[in-house]
């Protein structure tokens, strides 16, 4: 059984442990691939002009990297929404603000942008920005909102986006139908530790906002009216929260498009674990959400040989039976 | 004396239906204010206003004088408190962690619960009866047992004011008593101010200091219980034919709705 209440020193304990199992996970997965690479040899002298070191170091590091920043902003955006609109099934790319960002950077590759050109992360990230602002705005009347209102309008801007999608797919070629596909369903690549510094200062300015409002998310539980009694400006806290966990998911999905799942299920099996606090949970989900994406990529590239899988297959493939089973042990304990 | 809340006036529409009209009222500290009338007279929509997650379309509530648009949330929780009708909840907390949400207002928003706040929060479960449940979430209580982990949670706050929207409906005998017995035994200590709206108009005359009878969206009759529990008033007001007698142990009228089959 959990403890009753949240203390400094549980909060502490935990994030050590999972920053612990991070570090590992990043050190472990860089040496697995479907080519073999000698960390001995990569370290040892004249390393740098060894394959081993390219291997290693310029190109599957920069990506295990970038992959715990994802999944880590992922997670973090997921159970902040979570909590946020209290539903147990909202995850990052309900907001629409995903489908804004594929779009955008779809438009950005049929236009004939290079699909390892910064373009289409940059097309992204200012469609996911514009669908942000217009589903917030959407959702809003006389100053306020409502989490229902929230849902209902990302649901909404899914479906147009998703449509969008299949109707440029139809209308593009073949070569660029199959980039814009693989690029949708998310992938992890790259070799640039600056685009890797970027989205980590973004993910962790991210984190911190929703973490400074983690109380409010908290208090969210009693209601709207509940948490305004409890001192809390719920239209305020609201924004805020929308608007830093959207940043940090358009900045996910602009660098590894929309990889499902991993928003869903790391914060759910955290607060299985955990509780719900917030404080607790925030942290957690981010680190918990790197771990598990770093490991799901390592599969993605190793499970077909030198053919690599999407990870969003991955992580959907193994979280969703997951989930599942979660979802059921649940059940079994609440029903009567 | 400043009372320690105050309406004046308050007119409340909803899509353009009045539920309240002019309706004042004032709690000096540590008395016990209750609220009856029949169902949709307004008197959760009273709560509301005076809680100040409505405003009143005229009219205003002051707190300490004060009035209430004035104060920022937080101050307000400090100083005001709610037990609500139907409160929402996320079951997944556990006892101790809903009671310690009623210590945020006290705490800058970074930070986790002091020592003192643990103990606070501890100390009220304990004296509601239910400091063993402190770490069952909430889920695994009895609608008894989560009503006062809720009442809890509005005491931790601390509050100068404390409005309780029928605390007791799901509540049997013994805990009825149980809630107004804390509930007066907080007034004398701390002089906190109580407003309580009530469906149970003979508790309501056994454990308040002065009624206020609501009738559609205004103030029918206001004072002490025997003065405000009149048959003529609370027949009028119900619309149904109401037996007030009276109990000398309580020293308070007992009051019981007849029906129309006229027994």
């Amino acid at each position: 059984m959990r403890a009753s209440y949240l203390t400094r020193r549980r909060l502490l304990a935990t994030v050590v442990a999972l920053l612990a199992a991070l570090l590992v996970s990043i050190a472990a997965t860089s040496l697995v691939g479907p080519v073999h690479a000698s960390l001995r040899r990569a370290l040892g002298p004249g390393g740098p002009s060894t394959p081993d070191y390219v291997i290693i170091v310029r190109t599957r590091l920069p990506r295990v990297l970038l992959g715990a920043v994802v999944g880590g902003s992922l997670s973090a955006a997921g159970a902040a929404l979570q909590a946020l609109l209290q539903n147990p099934l909202a995850e990052p790319h309900l907001l629409g603000v995903s489908s804004g960002a594929a779009v955008a950077g779809m438009v950005a590759l049929i236009a004939g942008a290079d699909p390892v050109s910064p373009l289409v992360p940059a097309a992204a990230f200012a469609g996911a920005l514009g669908t942000m602002a217009l589903v917030y705005l959407a959702a809003r009347a006389h100053g306020r909102t409502t989490p229902h209102a929230i849902l209902l309008v990302g649901v909404v801007c899914n479906a147009i986006a998703a449509a969008a999608i299949m109707l440029v797919n139809a209308i593009a070629s073949y070569a660029q139908a199959r980039g814009v596909l693989f690029w949708i369903m998310g992938a992890l690549s790259t070799q640039s530790y600056a685009l890797v510094a970027l989205v980590a200062v973004y993910a962790l300015a991210g984190l911190g906002w929703l973490v400074a409002h983690a109380q409010s998310l908290n208090l969210f539980a009693a209601g709207d009216e509940g948490a305004q009694q409890l001192g809390v400006d719920v239209e305020g806290a609201r924004r805020s929260v929308f608007v830093a966990a959207s940043l940090l998911v358009a900045a996910a999905v602009s660098v590894s498009g929309m990889i499902g799942f991993v928003g869903l299920i790391v914060p759910h099996l955290l607060r299985l674990v955990l509780g719900p606090d917030q404080r607790l949970l925030l942290p957690a989900s981010f680190l918990g959400g790197a771990v598990f994406l770093v490991w799901a990529d390592a599969a993605a590239r190793t499970a077909l040989g030198p053919a690599e899988l999407p990870v969003g297959v991955v992580t959907a493939l193994v979280g969703g039976p997951f989930f599942v089973f979660l979802l059921r042990r649940r059940l079994a304990r609440t029903l009567p | 004396m400043t009372p320690a809340l105050e309406a004046e006036g308050l007119v409340f529409a909803y899509d353009g239906r009045r539920v309240l009209d002019g309706v004042s009222l004032r709690v000096a500290p540590g008395e016990l204010v209750g609220v009856i009338g029949p169902n949709g007279c307004g008197k959760t929509t009273l709560v509301r206003l005076l809680s100040g997650v409505l405003m009143p379309h005229a009219g205003t509530v002051r707190l300490a004088g004060r009035p209430l648009a004035g104060h920022r949330r937080r101050e307000i929780a400090r100083r005001l408190a709610v037990l609500p009708q139907d409160p929402h909840l996320d079951a997944s907390f556990t006892a101790l962690e809903v009671v310690l949400m009623g210590r945020a207002p006290h705490l800058p928003p970074l930070a986790l619960p002091r020592r003192e706040d643990v103990a606070i929060s501890r100390a009220v479960l304990a004296r509601l009866g239910v400091a063993a449940l402190e770490g069952r979430p909430l889920d695994r209580l009895s609608g008894g047992e989560r009503q006062r982990v809720l009442l809890g949670r509005a005491l931790v706050q601390e509050p100068d004011v404390l409005l309780l929207d029928e605390p007791t409906t799901h509540l049997d005998l013994r805990h009825q008593a149980g809630i107004y017995d804390v509930v007066d035994a907080i007034r004398r200590e701390r002089g906190t101010a109580v407003v309580s709206v009530l469906h149970d108009v003979s508790l309501a005359a056994a454990r308040c200091d002065r009624l206020v009878l609501l009738a559609a969206g205004r103030v029918a009759g206001e004072g002490p219980p025997a003065a405000v529990l009149t048959a003529e008033a609370l027949s009028a007001a119900y619309g149904v034919p109401v037996t007030v007698g009276w109990s000398p142990e309580a020293r308070a009228p007992i009051v019981l709705a007849r029906g129309r089959s006229g027994v």
